[in-house]
Order: structure tokens, then sequence, then C-alpha cells
């Protein structure tokens, strides 16, 4: 039984850190329609320029920390400015083959602003097993899972309030429902954009600076994106807890899946279970658990 | 209301407008004004401009000739936001309302323009942003009393009634406190009630508030009873402009409702 627990915590925890990268996904997709194929990218690409301001310019954390928030407000109004703005209208699709560019020139400017070699991300971070609950319930689980979890937390509630009781976060609701009418009330579509981005841009440094303190700042990091992707089929593009969820259900599932059926297909089940489970339900819910129907007339 | 308590002040003037779709004549030389203070209906068949009109002047097409005169400023075109924050407010004829969210919220979303704090103090919810929350909350209440719509407060607009769903985007409209309301068929859809209802809501925003009106109808009888002046388009031309009274007569514009044989 405690091995059981054990799985599942571990599950949840690898789900809440797929839940990070999903997060930023929903918020752009929210607000302005757009699937944002560089949301991977921009996680490692924060975590980059997180790590190059400590190292090569010895900041202390905190203020590398606010420095990298800086540069993803500027990089939210650069987009805005030289991509979005003048994509006004067009077909989504445009609109998502314009981010897979974005990724390549963000994965480029990585490379040549910080270099392409593996860095490690040291934050103080706790690592290691967390002894309490080795202690007392005999349940072995990271400490830096405990904190990601616990991050994740505050900054769904932070994200909650900020969408339901502000003023912006009713303008970017407007916005997400009709443009038009949006425009109507005076709400700058703009503005809102660049506040979207940049918040997005922000979620995408707390997943890079997780996924970097697991296994360090490199490029393949830019791919914990496709993991996202069943996330988001399972909990709706469109639903902040649905990230959330969708984003513990795969991990949970993933590795349920690959210790209890593992040893009868020979294992390895974790690298594709996500994606059976997101093809399930493509199938019988399109929408997702959360997402919002769309029904098309004809 | 008789032409004599009517104000003679121009509050907005369109001036020889065109607008073209590629090889579509939308609007072809419209000119008319609207006097602060009144209620103007622009009037013709199905097609023949009048939400491109009311676009033009909130800024969502541009024409590509004339002009666009509001509050003394002449303009080529104008901008949505421009149009809002200088208080041109509108309601949509296919109902563009925020369907996910709350009456309340959408009739707070109408006063986004009128809170200013900045997004630092909005992110912590403390301080200036929660007490500018509170003030045009209070702001909102007042316009869900006047239109009656109490008990749908919470309830997502999505899933209320055609007729209501047409108050609550009145209320958007209204919450901007705009000096021009733009109302694109108000009225379609409803039954003689609910018009009853909303020709009564029309009318005492312009008594009360001293709001200048703009609003495009079918139904004659509501027309000819509500507005002091009307414009009438056809094929984006103007046909004519004038008073109740003398459009009713007007051989043209019977002509054009009606058809007319040529024989």
């Amino acid at each position: 039984m405690i091995f059981f627990i054990e799985v599942v915590l571990s599950g949840l925890m690898a789900g809440v850190m797929y839940s990070l990268v999903a997060l930023g996904f929903v918020l752009i997709f929210k607000a302005s329609g757009i699937f944002n194929f560089a949301q991977g990218v921009m996680a490692l690409f924060a975590a980059l320029t997180l790590v190059g301001f400590m190292e090569k310019f010895g900041m202390p954390v905190w203020l590398a920390i606010a420095g990298t928030i800086v540069v993803m407000i500027a990089l939210a109004w650069v987009i805005e400015r030289a991509m979005l703005r003048h994509l006004i209208n067009q077909e989504p699709i445009i609109l998502f083959m314009a981010t897979i560019g974005l990724a390549y020139v963000l994965e480029g400017l990585g490379d040549i602003l910080w270099g392409s070699d593996v860095k490690l991300l040291d934050l103080g971070i706790p690592q290691g097993a967390s002894d309490w609950m080795l202690d007392n319930f005999d349940i072995y689980i990271e400490k830096l899972e405990i904190f990601a979890a616990a991050t994740a937390a505050i900054m769904v509630t932070i994200l909650a309030i900020f969408f339901q009781k502000t003023s912006t976060g009713r303008a970017l609701r407007a916005v997400a429902d009709d443009h038009q009418a949006a425009l109507s009330v005076g709400i700058s579509l703009h503005t809102i954009w660049v506040i979207v981005w940049s918040v997005s841009g922000i979620v995408a440094l707390v997943a890079g600076i997780m996924w970097g303190s697991k296994s360090g700042v490199q490029f393949s990091l830019s791919l914990i994106a496709l993991k996202a992707l069943p996330v988001l089929i399972l909990g709706g593009f469109t639903s902040v807890p649905g990230a959330i969820i969708g984003g513990m259900i795969i991990g949970v599932g993933e590795k349920v899946a690959e210790v209890y059926l593992g040893p009868f297909v020979g294992g390895a089940i974790e690298n594709w279970f996500a994606y059976m489970l997101a093809l399930a339900f493509l199938l019988f819910r399109p929408q997702g658990l959360f997402g919002e129907k769309i029904i098309e007339r004809v | 209301m008789t032409i004599d308590n009517l104000s003679t002040e121009v509050l907005l003037r369109v001036e020889d407008v065109s607008l073209n779709f590629g090889g579509v004549k939308a609007l072809d030389g419209v000119s008319f004004d609207i006097r602060k203070g009144e209620i103007r209906a622009i009037i013709g068949p199905n097609g023949a401009g009048k939400s491109s009109m009311l676009n033009v002047i909130n800024g969502f097409y541009h024409p590509q000739r004339g002009t666009i005169t509001y509050k003394g400023q002449t303009r080529n075109q104008m901008r949505p936001y421009q149009a809002a924050s200088q208080g041109i407010a509108r309601t949509f004829q296919n109902i563009a309302l925020f369907k996910g969210m709350s009456t309340l919220d959408n009739i707070m979303t109408g006063r986004n323009l009128k809170m200013k704090t900045n997004l630092f103090w909005q992110a912590l919810y403390i301080g200036p942003a929660r007490k500018e929350e509170l003030e045009n909350r209070e702001a909102a209440e007042h316009i869900i009393d006047f239109l009656d719509i109490q008990a749908i407060r919470k309830k997502p607009v999505g899933k209320l009634p055609y007729g209501l769903q047409k108050r609550v985007e009145l209320g958007r409209a209204l919450a901007a406190e705009p000096e021009l309301l733009l109302l694109d068929e108000p009225m379609a859809g409803m039954n003689s009630e609910e018009k009853e209802d909303m020709s009564r809501f029309i009318i005492d925003v312009n008594l009360e508030f001293g709001t200048t009106i703009a609003l495009i109808e079918h139904d004659m009888s509501v027309v000819m009873d509500l507005s002091d002046r009307i414009v009438v388009l056809d094929y984006g031309r103007q046909l004519a402009d004038g008073l109740p009274g003398e459009i009713r007569a007007n051989k043209e514009v019977i002509e054009a409702y009606l058809g007319v044989s040529h024989d």
C-alpha cells in the first residue's frame, strides 16, 4: 500500500511539472485563440537567461529572477509589436505557424546569447528526499517536487484571483470571449496581448526553473512542450484548472501504468501512455474535461 | 418630444462618407448629423448600410472617403478605442456579450475605461485597485437596478433568454456612461411586451441621463414613436432625412419599403 501511495504521489508531482508548462499554453490560448508552439522554448529561454544572469553577471538569485521577469515582459512586448499586431484577423493556423517560427528564433537567440552547453541551475531549492515524509510516513518523495507543487498552487491561486477579481482579468476574459465587443467597450487588444504573453512568459520562467533544477538547463527542455499537449487535450485548452488537473492525471496515469502494467508488456509505458490517453479523449470527449464545448453550426 | 425643445448643438456629423468592400458599395456619400440629446433613427431595407454606418461611427470600419466630426473634432476615421474613450458606446445586431461571464461581469467590462489603477495593484488586489473595484461595482449595481435585472446578476449571460441578453447588452453600453449610444436593432426578435420594455428603457436613458441615441430599427411604429429625427438609407445611399411625419409621407421612402411597379 505504501508503495502504491508512493507511486501515486510521485506521479502527482511529475504531473505538476507538466501542468506548469500547460498553464502557459492555456493562458495564451484563452486570451487570443493562439496555440503557442513556442511555449516550451519560452521556458527554456527563461531558464537560460536566469542561469546566464547568475553565472555571467554574478547576480544574486533574487536579482536574476527579477531581471529575467523583465526580459520576459520585454519579449512579450516585442512579440506583440513584431508579430501579433501584423497578423490580426488572420486564420488560427497562420498564427500557429508564426509561433513555430518564434520557437526557432527564440531557440537560436538563447543559443547565441548563452551558449548551448548543459547548465546547472542552483537557486538553493532544497534537493533530495524529504526526511520528514520518510520518517513519518515511510514515503519517499523529492523535496524539489514538493516545492514545485507548492509554487504551482500559489501561482494558480494568484492567477485565479487576477482573472476573477480584477478589471484587467475581466478584460482578459472579455477579449477571450468576443474581440469585437471587447473593442467596443474600449479594451485595447494590443495591451491585453502584451499582458497575456508577459504572464505566460513568467509562468514559463517558473516552469523553466523547476525543470532546470530537476534535470539541468538544456535544449531538450523545449521538448517538454510535447508532454504538455496530452495534458491540454485532457484538461481542455481553455481551462486553467483543467491544465492543473490534466497534468496530474497524466502524471499519475503514467507512473501507475508503468509500475503495474509495465511488467506485462515489457515496460517503457511511461513514454507513450500520455499520448494514448489523449487519443482516447479525442475520440470520446474532444473538448477535454473542463474545456468549452464548441458546437459549429452548419 | 417636439422640435422646439431639441437642442441644435451637433454632437456628431458624418459628411460624404463612402465605404466599399471590394467592389460592393456599402455606403455611398452619406451625410447627416446627430444633435446633442436627440434620438436619431437610421432606417432602411435590409442591406441598406445601416449597420455599416454604425461601424464607421465607432471605428470598426474605416471609410474610403468622407469625414466624421465628433465633439467638434474632424477625422477621416475613428478607431474603436478612440470612440469608446470619447464616450461612444454601442450594442450589436447579433448580441455580442461575453457569454461565459455573469451579467454583473459583463456590465463591469463596460466600466473598463473608468478603471485606472495599474496592473501591479490589481495583481495584488489590494489598496487602490480594491477601492476602485468596489466603487465601479456600485455604479454597475445602479444600472442593474435601472434595467430591472437584479435576478440574473450572477447568471452567465450565455444561458439567458434572448430578450434579457439584449437588456444586459444595453446595460454594458450604459455602464460606460456614454454621451452617444449606438443601438443596432435593440428590439429585433422581441415580442411586443419586450419591445415595450425596451422602448421605455431607451426613452428613460434619453431623458434621465441626457444620452444622445442613434438607433437602427425595423419596427416602424417603434421608430415613429421613439425618434426625434430619422435618416433613411437604401443601397448605401441616403434617401431622406427629416422628422418622423415627413419621412412617413415621403414618396421615395414608401417606394423603397413597399417596392414600386414600373408600368
